[in-house]
């Protein structure tokens, strides 16, 4: 019998599949033998998992200046489920991380208040507690307001990943207000952090009093160096700059403060030369993260289109899904639990028949608020406006099987 | 019986809850002990430290501790497009607007709270009071919005009024 050549044997094999003889499947070598060790004191992902990381967005203009103010974001067409792992949340900063003891940390909550009071990292904790998940975004997630700045090799980590969501722990914001009592003219709120920018953003007192969390905890463990350690305020549906991190210290006003996070930053430019200030809560959205931008379809077939949604302002009700460009739509399922202010995953069957095909997703919350196109929010806006780009995502899926980025 | 006891407990101490929340936490703060942790100053003066500096003098600290990155004359952002601190004005309506302190930051306090707080860059909070209000009026008269003579103080400072300051509507549901 003549021996076949490797290449030839694969020809063979693809003209005539289930007909010619499958190779016996070996022995894994880990069965051989004693594995790893089991006293592993902090386990990390499998090293083949390796490529799984955080990464500032691709093209000019986005490496952190000088190291150390910038973003990295996190992976989301390689993640499944709701939850972030703690090493992957996205990262945002003014000025680098700070490194902060927790027994040297302080907050301070003064102004406008009865009792001016300073609080330890033992004393906070003394509070009754709460866990809550909620999604984080920063509000400069999604670059598409500039139709020239889109890059069509841009994969959803590039899009979306500014995006995050986590069990966060800590205490309610308004039963550490109780122990302060605030005076009846305090309307706002000054949050600030611990970090070389010693960021600072003003916050509305009805939102402090809400749902406003100040946590210690990210997934069942401390917030990460680059989430806030030792402490961060959590504001849920907010635009993430306002759950200020390395919290030291909360002071009460009449008025917003004006920081330059309000206006220099965080403001959103209209083409009338005004500017919308005080945007604080991120709109519905949603993105397919799989198949999205960079990875490839394999043969035709069965395939689930699945990815995330969101909403500040409480929880997403709706998810549809085109595979036509939007000529046709398709209720997805959505994964049980539903919760307000948090990711919800989307599904939806589909078979891919081999052409071309442009995924979109379209989210709808419990406002009613319905996510718009590229085109309809910067016929709104204008393509200044830098923030809060909440437009629905177009993945062209090429008869190659490549999928690329088509706002 | 016992929590009645202890309601009765509670009620007996009312006179010093008074001078505590609740849950009797925290620790009082005076306002020696946080001094150099409140550092922010608002639109109307307040927070702001006294102190005086000079256009002239600002130059110099400008030079110095600033240009390297927002260039010479602020207007050329040497490391980065968004670090540009002056010109612009009246750009904003335009399709290529140019954000900067003078074209579009309400206020002029914030400037200086900002500098306060996070300039210069490899050394925040190092600046005294003077340099502040000092590189602060550079800045602003590299905007054109202070003559090369002005000096700067708590008085002078929240009353500059910016190109801009009307410039910004709160989101409907902010307030």
């Amino acid at each position: 019998m003549p021996r076949l050549s490797r290449r030839a044997f694969a020809a063979s094999a693809f003209a005539a599949p289930g007909i010619a003889a499958a190779q016996p499947l070996a022995v894994p070598p880990g069965m051989l033998a004693q594995g790893g060790p089991v006293d592993v004191p902090y386990g990390q992902p499998a090293a083949t998992e390796a490529g799984v990381k955080r990464r500032p967005r691709a093209g000019p203009g986005y490496a952190p200046l000088l190291g150390t103010a910038g973003s990295s974001l996190t992976p989301l067409g390689d993640l499944d489920g709701t939850i972030t792992p703690n090493g992957l949340h996205f990262i945002r900063h003014h000025a680098g991380v700070p490194a902060i003891a927790p027994e040297q940390h302080r907050l301070v909550v003064h102004g406008l208040v009865d009792r001016p009071l300073v609080f330890t990292m033992d004393q906070l904790r003394r509070f009754p507690t709460v866990s809550r998940l909620h999604f984080l975004e920063c509000s400069g997630n999604t670059p598409f307001y500039q139709q020239a700045r889109i890059r069509p090799d841009w994969t959803v980590q590039d899009t979306h990943g500014l995006l995050s969501c986590a069990e966060w722990t800590g205490v309610r914001l308004a039963d550490v207000l109780a122990e302060v009592g605030l005076k009846p003219g305090a309307r706002w709120m000054l949050a600030e952090g611990a970090d070389a920018a010693a960021m600072t953003r003003s916050i509305p007192v009805a939102k402090a009093l809400d749902d406003a969390m100040l946590a210690w905890g990210q997934n069942g463990e401390a917030l990460r160096p680059e989430q806030g350690y030792p402490l961060r305020l959590f504001l849920p549906g907010y635009e993430g700059n306002t759950s200020v991190k390395w919290l030291r210290r909360l002071k009460f006003a009449e008025s917003p403060f004006m920081t330059r996070e309000e206006t220099s930053k965080y403001t959103g430019l209209m083409p009338d030369g005004t500017a919308r200030q005080f945007n604080f809560t991120m709109e519905v959205k949603s993105v397919i993260t799989r198949p999205s931008g960079g990875q490839s379809m394999g043969p035709p077939g069965f395939r689930e289109i699945t990815g995330l949604a969101w909403t500040g302002r409480g929880t997403i009700r709706r998810v549809e899904v085109s595979t036509d460009g939007g000529a046709t739509w398709q209720d997805a399922a959505l994964q049980e639990p539903v919760l307000s202010k948090c990711l919800t995953r989307f599904r939806l069957p589909w078979r891919w028949e081999g052409g071309p095909a442009v995924l979109l997703s379209r989210a709808t919350d419990s406002t009613g608020d319905v996510q718009p196109t590229r085109d309809a929010l910067v016929a709104e806006t204008g393509p200044n406006f830098v923030y809060h780009c909440n437009a629905i995502t177009a993945w062209r899926v090429a008869p190659s099987g490549e999928v690329t980025l088509a706002v | 019986m016992r929590y009645d006891l202890m309601l009765a407990g509670l009620l007996l101490a009312a006179p010093a809850a008074a001078q505590q929340g609740p849950l009797g936490l925290g620790t009082p703060a005076s306002p020696a002990e946080i001094a150099d942790w409140d550092i922010d100053a608002s639109p109307d003066g307040a927070g702001l430290p006294p102190g005086r500096g000079s256009v002239a003098e600002g130059a110099v600290i400008y030079a110095a501790r600033c240009a390297a990155c927002h260039g010479p004359r602020g207007t050329e952002g040497a490391i980065a497009p968004a670090l540009r601190l002056a010109g612009g004005i009246g750009s904003l309506a335009t399709p290529r607007p140019v954000v900067t302190v003078g074209s579009y930051w309400p206020y002029a306090t914030t400037l200086f709270d900002y500098t306060r707080r996070a300039m210069p860059f490899d050394a925040p909070q190092s600046l005294t009071p003077d340099q502040l209000y000092a590189v602060t009026a550079h800045v602003l008269h590299l905007n054109g919005l202070l003559p090369a003579d002005a000096v700067l103080d708590a008085e002078s400072l929240p009353r500059i009024r910016m190109p801009n300051r009307d410039g910004f509507r709160p989101v409907r549901g902010a307030e």
